[in-house]
């Protein structure tokens, strides 16, 4: 099993409701966030491009944070999941510095908190995470690779897609539809 | 070993005149106490802001999402690299047989070991969950650079604290002779100390070994050291730190910040402690040469570190270089290179610079520019990741050190200077012994 996730950044309107359902869901404390939006622009007027990018910790294969995790607090979980358990966190932020997404954050209460897919409150009960259920553009895509049948496998058969940062080697399991 | 032995009469005059000169600052040093409720005032001060910090969490200091390494790191390092200059002294001078180390060696292991000490605190307040300080050990991954460090740092500290003891045991003798009327306490820590010392030939021949033998170890292990250290951030994937020649580089700059801190501690005895006939202007003109070739060597992994990078301007590194050389942090780049590295060292180049004055004003220059130059490898690079930075609060754009993390970043200061305090008060800051050896004194009567 392998949970990957797309974002259709055609499709992405920039609205943030994938950051407050995230917020929600997650009580994420105020000031902080798991996902992020970004809208980057290209070329020089008039000849210009937009592109809206809803992001969050790519659960890389191959992840620098989990690697230099001096406890074992940052570990792969079930379908390759990238998590965090609190109470083994010792908050000494290598994993942020190793990060090139800068998809970590120190939570106020000491330890190192991240995006998790929902993991445990919403996937294991075969729900989406919590982005991805609320997009009203539909434009994320979550599931398992190795089902050629999830969302986000048949998506990716038929559509172009990057990841971002390829050259740092992490292996990266956000897709970007472009 | 001596070079022209002396008489026996000669020589217990020449070692009365030593132990004389060296041990009265052990019993006559005005202003003690108060530079001792100085630095204490301190201590409460900064126990007081990091009761704040314990209370409520990393969020008081400025480091947020994006600079999650901030000041405390940058010290982090300045510490390490300060503490390796008991080794570069010690082992490396030393070993190579250098004679004018011996009335310096005991203050670079002084404050080689102070700073060293205060590494391993420095870290735990950056910690988020001290209190979970154990899971290093109890959860411990070898695959982790903290983990090394963790390892390497201790190890550090524990041979420095046996190369500062062993050279003591015989001036723990000496003292026991000479200074009878110390109070209790301070007499029973001699007692531990010097472990029978009765200058017997194999006594010398063991005491010679055993510093021989922690001269060479140490060596390896202050190098583990500060590599680690630049491990911790060449390990990642951040344009600024992805390089490949951290490990010397932060190893050279070290021993730039150990020779500068030594000069002004040297200057500090030499003048406070009236040992102007130990540390004479001959010390000061061969460290102001050691100087210049260790800020020489260090230059030049500046060059590589900095231009061949800006040469090719890739894409993430030109972000974060054009932020250095023209942009946001160009003020304190330039400064840190040019007025705290590239001119002391240059016009220590001529002799006339090299006097006891001129350098500890030049060194504490250095010394200024070793710390800014921590934070300048530590905090930018955080400002430039790979993706941009959006919709995100304000204060996550740029690190600005609140109140509290400068207080924490003083408090290690005293710290250091306490131990050095204490130790100094302790014990003669020039090895007696050692130097009585040097004058020709006649080995068996150094007890």
């Amino acid at each position: 099993m392998r949970y990957a996730m797309a974002v259709d950044t055609r499709k992405c309107v920039g609205c943030s409701d994938c950051v407050v359902a995230c917020q929600t869901e997650n009580n994420v404390p105020i000031g902080f966030c798991r996902d992020w939006v970004v809208e980057v622009t290209d070329g020089t007027y008039p000849n210009l491009e937009a592109e809206i990018r809803s992001e969050r910790c790519n659960h890389c294969d191959n992840s620098p944070c989990v690697r230099c995790c001096p406890t074992g607090a940052s570990h792969y979980a079930e379908g390759g999941v990238v998590l965090v358990t609190p109470e083994k966190c010792i908050g000494c932020g290598a994993c942020i510095a190793s990060c090139p997404y800068d998809a970590r954050y120190p939570h106020p209460d000491g330890y190192v908190d991240k995006c998790t897919f929902c993991l445990e409150n919403r996937v294991k009960k075969g729900l989406n995470p919590a982005c991805v259920s609320v997009c009203p553009t539909k434009c994320m895509y979550f599931g398992d690779l190795d089902d050629p049948n999830s969302p986000v496998s048949k998506i990716l058969k038929n559509r172009k897609y990057k990841t971002l940062i390829p050259e740092a080697g992490t292996n990266p399991q956000l897709y970007f539809l472009i | 070993m001596s070079v022209n032995k002396l008489s026996t009469e000669e020589s217990y005059k020449s070692l009365d005149k030593i132990e004389t000169d060296l041990l009265r600052p052990m019993t006559h040093h005005k202003g003690f106490e108060l530079w001792i409720l100085f630095l204490i005032l301190i201590f409460i001060v900064g126990g007081y802001a990091y009761f704040i910090q314990l209370r409520d969490g990393l969020g008081v200091t400025a480091m947020r999402d994006y600079s999650s390494w901030g000041m405390y790191i940058g010290n982090f390092v300045f510490f390490v690299a300060a503490s390796l200059i008991g080794m570069f002294i010690s082992s490396v001078l030393g070993l190579l047989k250098i004679k004018w180390i011996t009335p310096i060696t005991r203050i670079a292991e002084m404050i080689a070991l102070a700073f060293a000490m205060w590494a391993g605190i420095v870290i735990v307040i950056d910690m988020g969950r001290p209190d979970r300080l154990l899971n290093v050990f109890l959860h411990g991954r070898f695959q982790s650079p903290i983990l090394w460090d963790v390892t390497v740092v201790s190890t550090y500290v524990a041979i420095s604290l046996l190369l500062l003891l062993l050279p003591l045991i015989p001036d723990a003798a000496i003292i026991r002779r000479r200074l009878p009327n110390l109070p209790k306490w301070q007499m029973k820590i001699y007692d531990l100390l010097y472990l029978g010392w009765e200058a017997r030939p194999e006594q010398y021949r063991i005491i010679k070994k055993a510093m021989r033998i922690l001269a060479i170890l140490i060596i390896p292990v202050a190098l583990a050291i500060h590599t680690v250290t630049s491990w911790l951030f060449a390990a990642t994937l951040r344009a600024g730190w992805d390089s490949a020649i951290f490990g010397p580089y932060f190893v050279s700059g070290a021993f730039v910040a150990g020779v500068a801190a030594v000069i002004i501690a040297m200057y500090f005895f030499r003048y406070n402690y009236k040992l102007s006939d130990y540390i004479t202007d001959f010390h000061f003109n061969r460290m102001g040469q050691v100087l210049v070739l260790v800020s020489a060597i260090y230059i030049y992994f500046n060059l590589n570190e900095y231009f061949v990078p800006a040469y090719k301007m890739r894409t993430a590194e030109k972000l974060h270089l054009d932020e250095m050389f023209t942009g946001h942090w160009a003020i304190l780049y330039w400064f840190t290179q040019i007025a705290c590295l590239a001119i002391p060292s240059f016009l220590l180049i001529f002799k006339r610079m090299r006097r006891p004055f001129t350098m500890l004003w030049l060194s504490v220059l250095v010394l200024i520019g070793a710390w800014l130059k921590r934070f300048l490898i530590v905090v930018p690079v955080q400002q430039h990741p790979y993706l941009p930075i959006q919709n995100v609060p304000e204060s996550f754009h740029h690190y600005i050190p609140t109140g509290i993390e400068i207080t924490l970043t003083i408090l290690p200061f005293a710290g250091v200077l306490l131990i050095i305090t204490i130790i100094a008060k302790l014990f003669p800051v020039i090895s007696v012994w050692e130097i009585a050896h040097e004058k020709g004194v006649d080995e068996s009567i150094i007890k």
